[in-house]
C-alpha cells in the first residue's frame, strides 16, 4: 500500500509481516506506526504476531531416523575413502 | 543470526568437512536432514525417493566442497543442491508440481476473521475493529510456551501447504534469515514474505482458538 491514505485496521493486519520484516517504504512504516500508537486492536494484533513467532521458536526440529542417518554416514565414508589417494599425492 | 558470525562458523565447518571430519559432517546431517527431506518430498512421489534424493544431495555437497566459494551460507548452498536434485527427479518421475500446490491457493485470504471488522463502507469506522483481538501479554509464560501450545503449533503446521509450513519452520523455528530462506527454497523475496505471513496468520489463528477455548471453559 502506498500513497497518502491512512491504513484501516483491516489493511494494517495484512501488512504486519512486511512491517516485522522491515520490508516497507519509510512513509508506509511511519503511517503504520502512527496508526498503532492510537489503536489498541492493531497493537494487540501486532503483539499476537510477535507471540506467535516466539512460540514457533520454541518448537524443536525433528530427529533424523537412525537408518537414514547411517546411510548418509556411509555416503560420507565412501566419499572420504575416494579422497584418500588424492590426498596422498 | 549475525552474518559475520555465520561466515566464521561456516568457514570452520568447511575446514573440518574438507579435512574429512566425520563428526562435523554428522552434526550438519542432524541439523539439516529433516528439513532437506521435507523439501525433497515436495517434489518427488514418495518418502523413499525423497531419501534417495537427499542421499544424492549429500554426495553432491561433499564432491562440491572444494568448489564452494561461500557466496551464500553453507546451508543455503546445500538446500539449493537438494532442491535442484529433487526437481529433476520429480520431472523424471513425470511429476510436475505446480507452485500453487506447494504454496497454497489461499495467499490472499484475510489474516483475521473478516467478521472482526466493521464494514468497509461503515460511515464512522470503515474497516476498523468491531471486536478487538485479545491481549495476550497477560498469558503466563508456562501457558504461552507450554506443551499444549506447542502441540497446537505443530498440528497446524502439518495442515499447511508444504511451502508455507517450510518457510515458517526455517524462519521462525530454525531462525534462518529471509535471504537464506528465499535462496534455499528458490522463492522471490515477495513470495517468501507472503508465504511467511500466511503461515504465521494460520498459526496465530489456531493459538487464538486454543486460548479462547480455555478462557470460555
Amino acid at each position: 500500500m502506498s500513497g497518502s491514505t491512512e491504513f484501516s485496521c483491516r489493511e494494517l493486519v495484512e501488512a504486519l509481516t512486511d512491517y516485522l520484516e522491515d520490508a516497507m517504504p519509510a512513509d508506509d512504516r511511519a503511517r503504520l506506526e502512527a496508526h498503532l500508537a492510537d489503536c489498541d486492536g492493531c497493537t494487540n494484533a501486532l503483539r499476537q504476531f510477535r507471540a506467535t513467532i516466539r512460540v514457533a521458536g520454541h518448537l524443536t526440529e525433528e530427529q533424523v531416523a537412525e537408518p537414514s542417518r547411517e546411510s548418509i554416514r556411509q555416503v560420507f565414508r565412501r566419499w572420504r575413502s575416494d579422497q584418500e589417494p588424492e590426498r596422498g599425492r | 543470526m549475525d552474518a559475520a558470525t555465520q561466515t566464521v562458523a561456516d568457514r570452520e565447518l568447511l575446514d573440518r568437512l574438507r579435512a574429512g571430519d566425520e563428526d562435523a559432517f554428522m552434526e550438519l546431517v542432524d541439523a539439516l536432514q529433516p528439513a532437506m527431506l521435507r523439501v525433497a518430498r515436495m517434489y518427488v512421489s514418495s518418502q523413499a525417493v525423497a531419501e534417495e534424493v537427499v542421499g544424492d544431495a549429500w554426495l553432491g555437497v561433499l564432491k562440491g566442497l572444494d568448489r564452494f566459494e561461500g557466496r551464500s551460507s553453507l546451508r543455503t548452498w546445500i538446500f539449493r543442491i537438494v532442491t535442484n536434485i529433487a526437481k529433476t527427479r520429480g520431472q523424471r518421475e513425470g511429476r510436475s508440481v505446480p507452485f500453487a500446490t506447494l504454496a497454497g491457493d489461499d495467499l490472499d485470504a484475510p489474516t483475521f476473521d473478516p467478521s472482526s471488522f466493521m464494514a468497509s463502507d461503515d460511515p464512522r469506522w470503515p474497516s476498523h475493529w468491531s471486536s478487538i483481538p485479545a491481549d495476550w501479554t497477560g498469558i503466563p509464560e508456562d501457558r504461552l510456551l507450554g506443551a499444549e501450545t506447542l502441540r497446537v503449533v505443530r498440528e497446524t503446521l502439518d495442515t499447511l501447504p508444504p511451502m508455507q509450513a517450510e518457510v515458517l519452520r526455517l524462519r521462525d523455528v530454525l531462525g534462518w534469515t529471509s535471504e537464506e530462506v528465499r535462496n534455499a527454497l528458490d522463492l522471490t523475496e515477495t513470495n517468501q514474505r507472503v508465504l511467511l505471513h500466511r503461515a504465521r496468520a494460520k498459526v496465530r489463528r489456531a493459538l487464538e482458538r486454543d486460548f479462547e477455548r480455555e478462557a470460555n471453559a
